[in-house]
C-alpha cells in the first residue's frame, strides 16, 4: 500500500518535472535568438545604418534607410486598405452578425487568418502585379492588407461587443438615430481598443517577408511612388542573410535588430494604450 | 426604438416635421446598415478573391498536365519545363511532421505546467515570453537558424544522432546541417507558442469540479490531469495541434533559409530538401515564363487547399470543445 503510494507520488513528481522542463525548452531558443540579434546586431549598428542607402559588396558603411522607409510606406498602404475593411467587418459582426450570415463571415475570418502568407503574395501578384506589369509598393500593400483584414475583423468585433448595452440604449432613448449611435457612441467608446488592435496588426504586417518577395520586390534606392518596386526591411534581411558575403551577414543581423526594435516598439505602444484605457476607466 | 421616435414625430403638429424627419433618419439608418453589410461581406469577398487569383495564375499548368499527374510527378526541371510537385509536398510533410514530434510534447507539457501545476504568479510572468516568441518575425528565425542552429546541428547534433541512432535510415548519410531536420527544428520552435496558447485556452474551459472530484478521491495531481482533465480537453488539444500543423505547413522564410533548397526526395533527415512555400519564395520573382509561374502558383493552390481543410477541421474541433459539453449540460 505504502509502496504503491510512493510510486504514485514519484510519478507525479516526475511528470511535474517533465512539464516544467517544457518551459526551459521553450525559453532556450527565445533567449538565444534575442541575445544573438542584440549582440551581433548592435556591433554593426550606427546612425548611418538608419539613414544611408545600401552599399555594394565590399564597400564599408552604408545602411538600410530606404528599406526602413519602404517598410513604413508599404505598411501605410496596407493600413489605408485593410483598416477600414477589417474594422468595418468587425463592426458588422458585432452589430448585425447575430444570424447565419454573421456566423459564416466569422468562420471565414477565422479560417482566413490561417492562410499562409506566401499564398497571399501569389494572390497580390495575380491581382496587382500581373495587370500593372511591374512589381510595386501597392502590390505589397494589398498583400499585407489581405493579411490584416481577418484578424482586425475578429478583434474589432470582440471590442465592440465589450461596450455596455446601456450606452446604446441611452443614446437611442435620447432620439439619436441608430447610425449616429453606432458611430458617435459605440465606436468612440471602443476606439482605444481598436487602436490597440490596429497597432498589433501593423506590428505583425511589418514583420512579414513572404508576401513581399514578389509583390514589392526590392529596390536599392529611395522610392516614394506607389507603382515602383520598393525595398523593405524584411526582404533586405533575407537577401543579406542568404548572400555569401561576410559583411552582408553582419548587416543582416543589424537589420534584424532594427526590425525587432520596430516590432517591439509597436507592440509596447499597443500594450501601453490598453493599460491607459483601462486605467482611465477605473 | 423606432416606434417611439415615430410616435413623437407624429404627435408634433405640421406636415414638415411629420414626414421629413423620420424619412431622413430612415435614410441614414438604411445607408449605415447597407454600408455595414458591404463591409462584412468584404471578408467573404477576400476569400473568394484568394481562390480566384490562385486559380487564374495556375490555370494554364493544371489544364496542361492535369492536377493529379502534377502532384505525382517527382521531377522539377525548370530548364526543360517539366514541373512536378512531389518533392515539395514530401519536404513539406516531412518537416512539419518532425516539427510536430518535437513541439507537441513540449507545448502540451508547458500548457499543463502553466494551467495545472504552477502558481498564478509564474503564469503571468511566463505568458509574456511565450507571446514574445510568437511575435518574432519568421525571417529573424531564419537568420538565427542559418547562423546558429545549422552549425550546431552540423557539428554536434547530427553526428551524435548518426552515432547513436544511425541504424535507422532516417539518421544516415552525410551531415550537411542544412536539411529536413534543421527546418523541422525551426518549425517546432515557431509553432510552439501557437499550440501552447490554444491548449491553455482549452484547458481553462475544463470545469474545476472535475479536478476537485479527482483530487478528493485521492488522486495525485498528475493522476487528476491524466484521468479528468486530459480526456475532457482531448478534442480541443487535437484542434490546437492541427492549427500548429497548419502553421508549419505554410511557414515560409525560416524554412527557405535552412532546408537546403534541393528539389529531391530523400529518406535521410540530414539531407537537403525543399518545401512548397520555400520553392515559391525562391523562384516566383524570377520565374522564367508563364508555365513556370503557373506551376509555382499551382503549388500554392495545393498548399492553400491543404491548409484550408486543416484550418476548418481545427476550428471546428476547438469550437466544439470550448463550448459543447458545458452548453449541453446547462
Amino acid at each position: 500500500m505504502s509502496a504503491r503510494l510512493h510510486q504514485r507520488r514519484a510519478v507525479n513528481l516526475a511528470m511535474t518535472g517533465l512539464c516544467a522542463l517544457g518551459l526551459v525548452v521553450a525559453l532556450v531558443p527565445l533567449v538565444s535568438v534575442l541575445w544573438l540579434v542584440i549582440s551581433r546586431g548592435s556591433s554593426a549598428l550606427d546612425l548611418d545604418f538608419f539613414t544611408a542607402l545600401p552599399t555594394p559588396v565590399g564597400e564599408p558603411g552604408g545602411g538600410v534607410g530606404n528599406a526602413i522607409a519602404g517598410t513604413f510606406y508599404i505598411v501605410g498602404i496596407a493600413c489605408l486598405i485593410g483598416v477600414p475593411l477589417g474594422v468595418g467587418a468587425g463592426v458588422y459582426l458585432a452589430e448585425r452578425g447575430g444570424g447565419r450570415a454573421g456566423d459564416a463571415i466569422r468562420f471565414t475570418a477565422e479560417v482566413l487568418s490561417g492562410v499562409p502568407s506566401i499564398i497571399v503574395g501569389i494572390v497580390a501578384y495575380g491581382l496587382v502585379v500581373l495587370p500593372m506589369r511591374r512589381f510595386s509598393a501597392i502590390a505589397g500593400g494589398v498583400a499585407l492588407a489581405v493579411l490584416m483584414i481577418p484578424t482586425l475583423a475578429r478583434s474589432t468585433e470582440e471590442l465592440v461587443r465589450l461596450v455596455p448595452g446601456s450606452l446604446r440604449e441611452a443614446s437611442l432613448a435620447l432620439g439619436v438615430p441608430e447610425w449616429r449611435t453606432s458611430l458617435r457612441v459605440i465606436l468612440r467608446t471602443a476606439l482605444g481598443g481598436i487602436m490597440t488592435a490596429v497597432l498589433l496588426a501593423v506590428a505583425r504586417a511589418a514583420g512579414e517577408t513572404a508576401p513581399l518577395l514578389f509583390t514589392s520586390l526590392n529596390n536599392q534606392y529611395w522610392n516614394w511612388s506607389p507603382d515602383q518596386p520598393t525595398a523593405s526591411l524584411t526582404v533586405q534581411i533575407f537577401n543579406y542573410a542568404v548572400s555569401p558575403y561576410e559583411n552582408w551577414h553582419d548587416k543582416a543581423w543589424a537589420a534584424a535588430l532594427v526590425l525587432l526594435l520596430l516590432v517591439g516598439a509597436l507592440s509596447l505602444a499597443a500594450r501601453l494604450l490598453t493599460r491607459q484605457r483601462f486605467g482611465a476607466r477605473r | 426604438m423606432q416606434p417611439a421616435s415615430e410616435t413623437i414625430a407624429a404627435r408634433r403638429p405640421g406636415r414638415l416635421s411629420r414626414s421629413a424627419e423620420p424619412a431622413r433618419r430612415n435614410f441614414g439608418d438604411k445607408a449605415w446598415a447597407g454600408l455595414l453589410v458591404v463591409l462584412g461581406a468584404a471578408v467573404c469577398v477576400v476569400a473568394l478573391v484568394i481562390v480566384f487569383a490562385l486559380c487564374k495564375v495556375s490555370w494554364g499548368v493544371i489544364e496542361r498536365t492535369g492536377l493529379f499527374s502534377f502532384i505525382l510527378n517527382s521531377q522539377w526541371d525548370v530548364v526543360r519545363d517539366i514541373y512536378g510537385a512531389l518533392p515539395f509536398i514530401y519536404g513539406t510533410l516531412v518537416t512539419s511532421l518532425v516539427a510536430l514530434i518535437i513541439a507537441l510534447p513540449v507545448s502540451i507539457g508547458l500548457a499543463l505546467f502553466l494551467t495545472e501545476m504552477s502558481p498564478p504568479s509564474v503564469r503571468s510572468v511566463v505568458s509574456f515570453p511565450i507571446g514574445l516568441l510568437a511575435g518574432i518575425p519568421s525571417v529573424v528565425f531564419g537568420l538565427w537558424g542559418l547562423f546558429v542552429l545549422v552549425p550546431v546541428l552540423r557539428t554536434k547534433v547530427d553526428p551524435f544522432l548518426a552515432k547513436t541512432l544511425g541504424f535507422l535510415p532516417i539518421f544516415q548519410g552525410p551531415t550537411v546541417g542544412l536539411g529536413y531536420l534543421a527546418a523541422g527544428v525551426i518549425l517546432a520552435i515557431m509553432i510552439l507558442p501557437t499550440i501552447t496558447s490554444i491548449s491553455i485556452e482549452v484547458l481553462r474551459t475544463v470545469p474545476l469540479s472535475l479536478r476537485e472530484a479527482a483530487l478528493a478521491l485521492g488522486a495525485t495531481r498528475w493522476e487528476a490531469i491524466r484521468m479528468a482533465v486530459l480526456p475532457y480537453a482531448r478534442a480541443g488539444i487535437l484542434g490546437a495541434t492541427i492549427l500548429g500543423l497548419g502553421r508549419a505547413l505554410g511557414e515560409t522564410m525560416a524554412v527557405t533559409m535552412v532546408i537546403g533548397n534541393s528539389p529531391t526526395i530523400s529518406g535521410s533527415l540530414f539531407a537537403p530538401g525543399y518545401s512548397l512555400p520555400a520553392v515559391i519564395a525562391n523562384e516566383f520573382a524570377e520565374a522564367s515564363g508563364d508555365l513556370h509561374t503557373g506551376a509555382l502558383a499551382a503549388l500554392g493552390l495545393i498548399l492553400f487547399g491543404v491548409t484550408l481543410l486543416l484550418n476548418v477541421a481545427a476550428r471546428m474541433l476547438v469550437r466544439l470543445s470550448t463550448r459543447g459539453p458545458v452548453r449541453g449540460a446547462a
